[in-house]
């Protein structure tokens, strides 16, 4: 048995241990120490990701392989922005507690371990612990009705989407025998016809994993949950775990069902196209602009669904390049909300954004930058992402998804324009409070990587294309 | 005579409780609990109770197939539920609690100051 595999998860597990201790044991308050010790531990497990050796253990429940690495790459450059984001945030908000990056390294392990799940019950287990950190962390201003209204809504919706997942499982390991992946390919792929259940259990996995990527139709908590959690946590939510489930969704659906594509590509189309269509629309008429970025997120679901949809290699490579893109213009977004504050005061409005262009220009061209590039426009990194995906799509012959991609991309710029002329054209209130030097850094890597993308994406590509290659290969 | 033992045997087959007789009553119970989460008009500890009736139906599913299958995975299967389920449990009532502490009311109907 080879458990050195799992170093990246149990150095990180190791390292959450500690960080709880040293949350615990000192008498004084030692939460800044516990983030940095929580940024360094993500760094380390990074690097160990990128370090670890290809293969599966524990009786074929882990696997690592290149797609693993490039997921589980992102994911952890999206939590460790995270934890940076939060910082200056919780102080401010009276929030400057330990638990907090504890809860997103635990998280984070939770996403690793379903990034790398090789079984239902090893997905199910990650998935959990995902899961039940983010709850918590959700609710995490717990004098705030806001707040607590929003973990409780994502608790009763992601426990019933963990339903579905389980009565999914439960079907599958009946009729594939097994709960093993290549068990259950093994199973779908025999000559002799699908047994039904295996389908229908198909569906109800779907079903709960397009719940956790908030697809059309079963998003209608994300508004809600971004609106009311604190902001830093939005940004937590919007980067790192959606790239897990999406990841994972791609695993799910590609590996262990792989044959039964013809079924799970009407699903995944609808979700996309409905998501795509919703993302643009609904996000016209919001003032709060959490509740935007939550529209504008289930939007860009449905455009990396569209690589899946595909169901070609190509499709997935470009699926993989939407996400990494998604995450850094994402975070690179959330740290301008994270730095909305007048007077100590945060602000969410659309509108408190007026006059930014005047009193912080930096900041001001990078979410001009980072709208500009989730609206789709060329040079900036977003164009590639809707680039690549759209290709495939018209590659892959489905010309009305590429179609919807299309116009749904026209829409949707004319919310993200609007963040645009508000801050440039409309009379300010006056200027928001000095942003801290954490947003600042953040700010301009994701900045600089958004505009520059264009020039040095080959290593991205080629990362891509070797993930791709491990998945469908 | 052999209608007599083919008979008998009929009857044993009735009495036997089969693999279709337990799938079905756990569709039955995870149908009961998605729907006490969605029509449940009243109170959230329901909802609660509802999400627990959905884990276990899914653990009945996941026992009647380890039994019919001769394989002990589903049973594993079943335990880490179990352990899932009381920790979601957990932390559930905690964020009920710190809800009812901020608005004093648990009525699903309160639950709607997000909107829009």
């Amino acid at each position: 048995m080879n458990w050195t595999l799992i170093m990246p998860e149990l150095a990180l597990s190791l390292a959450g241990l500690l960080a709880l201790l040293g949350g615990v044991i000192p008498k004084r308050d030692t939460s800044y120490g516990v983030n940095m010790a929580v940024f360094g531990a993500l760094l380390l497990a990074g690097v160990l990701v990128l370090a670890q050796p290809e293969g599966t253990a524990y009786s074929g429940q882990y696997v690592s392989d290149a797609f693993t690495k490039f997921t589980k790459v992102l994911v952890v450059a999206g939590a460790a922005l995270g934890v940076l984001l939060a910082l200056d945030w919780n102080v401010k908000e009276g929030l400057a507690k330990f638990e907090y990056p504890v809860l997103l390294l635990f998280s984070t392990v939770g996403m690793m371990i379903m990034l790398s799940a090789n079984d239902l019950i090893a997905l199910y287990i990650g998935l959990e612990l995902l899961s039940l950190s983010l709850y918590v962390v959700a609710a995490f201003n717990r004098d705030s009705g806001r707040s607590s209204e929003a973990g409780l809504k994502y608790f009763v919706l992601g426990a019933l989407s963990s339903g579905l997942l389980l009565y999914g499982s439960s079907l599958v390991y009946g009729f594939a025998g097994s709960t093993n992946f290549d068990r259950i390919a093994d199973a779908v792929g025999t000559t002799d016809g699908t047994p039904f259940g295996l389908v229908v259990g198909l569906v109800f996995v779907l079903a709960a994993l397009a719940f956790k990527i908030s697809a059309v139709p079963f998003h209608m908590w994300t508004p809600d949950v971004y609106e009311g959690a604190p902001t830093p946590v939005t940004a937590f939510f919007a980067a790192a775990p959606k790239v897990a489930a999406i990841g994972l969704l791609t695993r799910v659906a590609a590996g262990p069902f792989g044959d039964l594509a013809a079924q799970w590509q009407q699903v995944i189309i609808l979700c996309s196209l409905g998501s795509m269509i919703l993302g643009a629309l609904a996000a016209i008429g919001q003032r709060n602009i959490k509740r935007l970025m939550a529209y504008s997120s289930i939007g860009h679901v449905g455009y990396a669904l569209m690589g899946l949809a595909v169901g070609s290699e190509l499709g997935v490579r470009a699926l993989l390049l939407y996400m990494a893109i998604y995450v850094f213009t994402t975070v690179g977004t959330f740290a301008v909300l994270v730095a909305m504050r007048r007077d100590g005061r945060a602000l969410e409005g659309v509108d408190d954004l007026a006059g930014l262009g005047r009193t912080d220009p930096a900041m001001a061209l990078a979410m001009t930058v980072f709208m500009f590039s989730m609206a789709g426009i060329p040079p900036l990194a977003g164009f590639f992402g809707k680039y690549f995906v759209i290709g495939a799509a018209i590659q892959g012959g489905y010309v009305t998804l590429a179609v919807v991609g299309v116009l749904a991309s026209a829409v949707s710029a004319y919310y993200y324009l609007r963040v645009i002329k508000v801050m440039y054209f409309d009379a300010g209130l006056g200027a928001l409070d000095a942003r801290p030097a954490s947003i600042s850094v953040i700010l301009a890597g994701t900045g600089l990587f958004t505009v520059f993308f264009f020039a040095f994406p080959a290593p991205f590509l080629a990362a891509a294309q070797a993930a791709v290659a491990a998945l469908i290969g | 005579m052999t209608t007599t033992t083919g008979m008998a045997g009929d009857t044993t087959k009735l009495m036997t409780i089969g693999l279709a007789h337990y799938l079905t009553v756990s569709a039955i119970l995870f149908v009961l609990g998605v729907f006490g989460i969605f029509l449940n008009r009243k109170n959230i500890i329901v909802i609660l109770m509802s999400i627990e009736l959905i884990l276990l139906s899914v653990n009945l599913n996941f026992v009647a197939f380890s039994a019919s299958l001769q394989d002990l995975t589903g049973q594993i299967f079943a335990m880490f539920v179990l352990t899932v389920a009381a920790a979601e449990a957990a932390i559930g009532l905690a964020i009920l609690v710190i809800y009812f502490r901020n608005r004093g009311s648990i009525a699903v109907d309160d639950v709607s100051t997000l909107k829009g």
